[in-house]
């Protein structure tokens, strides 16, 4: 009787990248579902349209690169790098900003690289970055958050798909009248025109944490972080270190004035903290790999994050320091190898 | 605008600040160094210099190609290219065969005379012997170079496999 | 630092060991030839002592220990010697090594080996190891390192600490869980043995936490030898915390330098195996002829352990479990992690072999198709070397020696955590086990062509001063001598 031979271990643990990524979907589906009862269901044509691309995209490069194609599509990389993009654009905006940023973020940021495994830079973030300096104005147009009185201006579904895909809103409205800036934004252009915070943070779009509405889309994603940890999908050290970073940063600065700098609250609650920190960040392929070289990783995004948002060009830095913090990792890596067993320290 | 600028260039000053802290003093390594400390130190000359050092001079000096070592074989070759940034290319025929295995010289010593020529010429000092006495190449000492061969009048060396290192 | 701290990483692993736990040990029954590989320890092959057709008698030393690291062997029947040939044996799959083959006359006629019983207290440490030996003992963790070579190289003056370990990490193994269950007697007294042979301080036998009726059977037995120095230490079932050097940390809370041996600092660490193996001989007069071997998987139809002589064919003890099942589809030799593949049963038991596992598609799950690495990081949470195993699989492609030699490739154990942990399904454990021997290649290549620098120099050196001698002895005959003038 003879048997076939397989070298050892002779047992693994049932796990996949598409069980991962399928997780990391889930607990996307919090933030998504209060991002639409605030905004409408815009993210929902913007996430249909940023898949659809973002399947596209890797089939093709896939095929291009001649790769087996199904494993790869199935392994869900591909839609989480999709959704994130989408999470991150305006919910009006035109259809062919999540198209091109996403086949950007597929075809350049991830496959001219090497594809699932190598890229050195977050995908979505690439994206991002494109869109944000090739069409900063249709990027910064979002909407204001359901429950400011401004029900008139509300659109259907219908008017959603057909203002995404033509660009232009339907002849009853104007696009002065549907938008309205990012809190973060908000605050800056308040600061600049010479406000006090407490007079910055009087207008309506602020919150009791801080933007209206964004203050509950980012506890859904704290909820969604929570999971993934809980799950070990991933690990504290990024969005600890990340957030402690952000924290330690507003709160030294609002310490020594308060009434320039927003308080450490303000900025976990705004923008892409929480997202950037249990998502965006955390992204293996592109961190750094250790646990002290997650930790400084994570830092460094929070500090970087801090810096861009007060006296930076951008309202928002989260993708900005995602990309300048890949950028260290190979450095961060060099330096951060733990010690071995038996090894002196 | 300015502030920004500023606070950039503050970080990336502090990032190089901590980079080159944690590095401690750069080493002076010359080109030279970091191709000799790739060659295979066989020092057997079939590169035709006088050397793996010289060889290393002269490639750091453009004088010589990449392809020169056939005991360092293909490997050599690879890692030469990647170090100065060229194709990489097989051994030249013109430079030797490329060896399967390492070997080294051994004499036979009831030929042996004891004339001392390839002491003379042995350059890694692995052969050991005194005038009119038999001389014994050291095995773990022989970088295989062959360049004992010649010199010896009664052509009592030959080559053997390398002994293999007992870990 | 802590013992917590020092173990960090490591899998709970679902034990499998249920099945072969329900029946007491058994004996296996007699075959009819036994195959006796000689080199079936580690280090070097022993020297056969008898020639074909020579008759053996049962407990007769057939192999003596070549010089240097080496071990007896001794038969294990009476009956005849009918050949010394290469056979395939299961610890060196590949290539047949040199076995003796003793035809059974199932008389076991006993070798009267006069001076095998002693009272060990009466003996000096040093004869105490000695003797030992004499019995062909030897690791029965898994390693098969020869106990006399490890007890030479542990004496010191001071007397080093004795770790017997009972640990069985490794899924589906049960041999030691039994053997402390039914035999703590024998334990305690090699424990004691081994005290007595390395002056040693104390004796700590570790244990892990899902074993109470070892532990149990265990305390009794130390209990009733009323003996101070024995004490029992219960360790986290944490897999590979059985590992020599992982249960150092666990127990001791030091580690064992990378290039050193755990009796650099002061530890000897046996298997409670090989301590009653001792008792045996010290006792009874019995060298190594046999072990416990677990026979478990659900390709065989009843799972449990039995004491085999060494030499005993698998085929025979897959017998004595009730033939294979019709789900059996792989046999292996060790646990499910670290166990060696065998492509057939004709192989004899040697003194490593702990456990055979028949497996049906039920225990083993086959590795779905590869992915590539996504630097997870899961692998080196599971590392208990703590390596970063995303980084050495990141450097063997194209092979980078300097970067693997800086994040420790050569201080893999091969446990096998990183692979089962890994979400891409890459079979990490493989591609270092063949990265090993290539990168030690090039790190000796690289000292040996260090050495050829070094000596190429220091020559050239030498011919510039000689040289330079000789000039300035020519000129300083050329120039004319200043006759001092009267």
């Amino acid at each position: 009787m003879t048997f076939p031979t397989t070298p050892a271990p002779h047992v693994v643990a049932h796990d996949s990248v598409g069980r991962v990524m399928r997780i990391v979907i889930y607990a996307l589906l919090p933030t998504v579902l209060l991002h639409v009862a605030f905004f409408g269901v815009g993210l929902l044509v913007q996430i249909t349209l940023g898949v659809a691309t973002a399947l596209v995209s890797e089939a093709l490069a896939l095929r291009l690169r001649r790769k087996p194609v199904e494993p790869f599509l199935k392994d869900g990389s591909a839609i989480v790098t999709a959704m994130l993009l989408a999470l991150c654009l305006p919910p009006l905006a035109p259809w062919w900003l999540v198209v091109s940023g996403t086949a950007f973020a597929i075809l350049l940021a991830k496959h001219l690289y090497g594809g699932l495994g190598a890229n050195p830079f977050n995908p979505a973030m690439v994206g991002y970055a494109v869109l944000l300096v090739s069409f900063p104005v249709q990027l910064l147009q979002w909407l204001p958050p359901a429950g400011m009185d401004m029900e008139q201006v509300k659109l259907s579904i219908g008017e959603t798909v057909q203002t995404i895909l033509t660009g232009s809103l339907p002849s009853r409205l104007t696009w002065d009248a549907v938008t309205s800036p990012t809190p973060l934004e908000a605050l800056r252009t308040n600061l600049k025109m010479g406000m006090t915070m407490a007079e910055a943070q009087a207008a309506p779009i602020f919150g009791t944490l801080g933007g209206r509405g964004w203050e509950w889309i980012n506890l859904a994603t704290l909820a969604g972080g929570l999971a993934l940890l809980g799950l070990r999908i991933i690990r504290w050290h990024i969005p600890v270190a990340m957030l402690s970073a952000i924290v330690i940063s507003a709160s030294l600065m609002y310490m020594v004035d308060p009434g320039t700098y927003a308080g450490p609250i303000f900025h976990l609650t705004s923008g892409a903290s929480l997202l950037g920190a249990f998502f965006i960040a955390t992204d293996p392929i592109s961190a750094a790999t250790s646990d002290r070289g997650r930790l400084i990783y994570g830092a460094g995004i929070g500090v970087l994050t801090y810096v861009i948002r007060t006296w930076g060009g951008y309202p928002d830095g989260v993708a900005f320091a995602v990309l300048l913090m890949n950028l260290s990792v190979p450095l961060i890596d060099r330096y951060t190898i733990p010690r071995i067993y038996g090894h002196a320290r | 605008m300015i502030t920004a600028l500023v606070t950039i260039m503050v970080l990336a000053a502090l990032a190089g600040l901590a980079t080159v802290v944690t590095a401690g003093a750069p080493e002076e390594i010359s080109l030279a160094d970091r191709i000799d400390a790739l060659l295979p130190q066989t020092q057997c000359r079939r590169c035709t210099f006088a050397g793996c050092r010289p060889y290393a001079e002269a490639i750091a000096q453009g004088a010589a190609d990449i392809n020169q070592c056939p005991p360092g074989g293909e490997r050599t070759a690879k890692a030469l290219a990647r170090l100065m940034g060229v194709a990489p290319k097989p051994v030249g025929k013109e430079f030797g065969v490329v060896p399967d295995h390492p070997a080294v010289a051994f004499i036979e010593e009831e030929a042996c005379i004891g004339c001392t020529k390839c002491i003379q010429a042995c350059p890694v000092d692995a052969i050991v012997g005194a005038s009119r006495h038999m001389h014994t190449v050291i095995a773990a000492d022989c970088t295989g170079c062959e360049l004992c061969i010649p010199p010896c009048p009664v052509d009592c060396i030959i080559m053997r496999p390398a002994p293999t290192v007992a870990r | 630092m802590t013992a917590s701290e020092l173990l960090t990483g490591g899998l709970r692993l679902e034990a499998h060991k249920q099945r072969s736990t329900k029946a007491p040990i058994r004996i296996a029954s007699l075959a009819e030839r036994y195959v006796i590989p000689l080199d079936q320890h580690s280090g070097l092959s022993a020297v056969p002592l008898v020639k074909p057709s020579d008759r053996v008698r049962m407990w007769q030393p057939i192999a003596q220990p070549a010089p240097g690291i080496s071990a007896w062997l001794h038969s294990p029947v009476s009956g005849e010697v009918v050949a010394i040939e290469p056979r395939p044996a299961p610890h060196r799959l590949g290539a047949p090594t040199l076995s003796i083959v003793i035809a059974n006359d199932g008389r076991d006629e006993r070798f009267e080996n006069a001076a095998a019983i002693v009272s060990f207290e009466q003996i000096s440490p040093t004869e105490a190891c000695e003797h030992i030996g004499r019995a062909g003992i030897v690791g029965l963790g898994g390693a098969a390192f020869p106990t006399a070579n490890k007890l030479e190289s542990s004496l010191c003056e001071n007397g080093p600490q004795l770790l017997l370990n009972g640990a069985e990490c490794e899924p589906y193994i049960s041999c030691d869980e039994m053997l402390m269950r039914e035999r703590a007697e024998d334990i305690v007294f090699g424990g004691r043995a081994l005290l007595h042979a390395l002056c040693a301080r104390n004796c700590t036998i570790a244990i892990e936490e899902d074993v109470p009726e070892a532990q149990a059977a265990l305390l009794r037995a130390i209990e009733k030898a009323g003996d101070s120095r024995i004490r029992i230490k219960v360790v986290p079932a944490i897999y590979p915390a059985g590992g020599e050097r992982q249960l150092i940390a666990t127990v001791f809370g030091v580690e064992v330098p990378h290039d050193g041996l755990p009796a650099d600092i002061g530890i000897v660490c046996q298997n409670v195996g090989t301590a009653a193996a001792i008792a045996r001989w010290i006792r009874d007069g019995q060298p190594l002829v046999s072990r416990i071997v677990t026979v478990t998987g659900d390709g065989v139809t009843e799972a449990g352990n039995w004491e085999a002589r060494i030499g005993t064919p698998f085929s025979s003890l897959i017998v004595d479990s009730g033939g294979y099942t019709e789900r059996m589809a792989r046999l292996i030799m060790g646990g499910s992690m670290m166990g060696i593949p065998l492509p057939h049963d004709d192989l004899p038991v040697v003194k490593a072999t702990n456990c055979i596992i028949a497996a049906s598609a039920l225990d083993l799950q086959p590795r779905s198709a590869e992915m590539p690495c996504i630097r997870c990081g899961n692998c080196s949470q599971a590392c208990p070397a703590f390596l970063l195993p995303q980084q050495l699989h990141w450097y063997l492609q194209p092979f980078d020696g300097d970067q693997l030699a800086r994040h420790g490739l050569l201080d893999c154990i091969e446990c096998g955590c990183c692979d089962y942990v890994c979400p891409s399904q890459i079979p990490l454990v493989e591609r270092f086990r063949e990265a090993k021997p290539l990168l030690t290649r090039e790190l000796d290549a690289r000292l040996t062509a260090d050495a050829a620098r070094a000596r190429f120099i220091a020559r050239n050196e030498r011919l510039a001063r000689l040289e330079a001698e000789h000039r300035a002895k020519l000129a300083a005959k050329r120039r004319p001598r200043n006759e001092p003038t009267s």
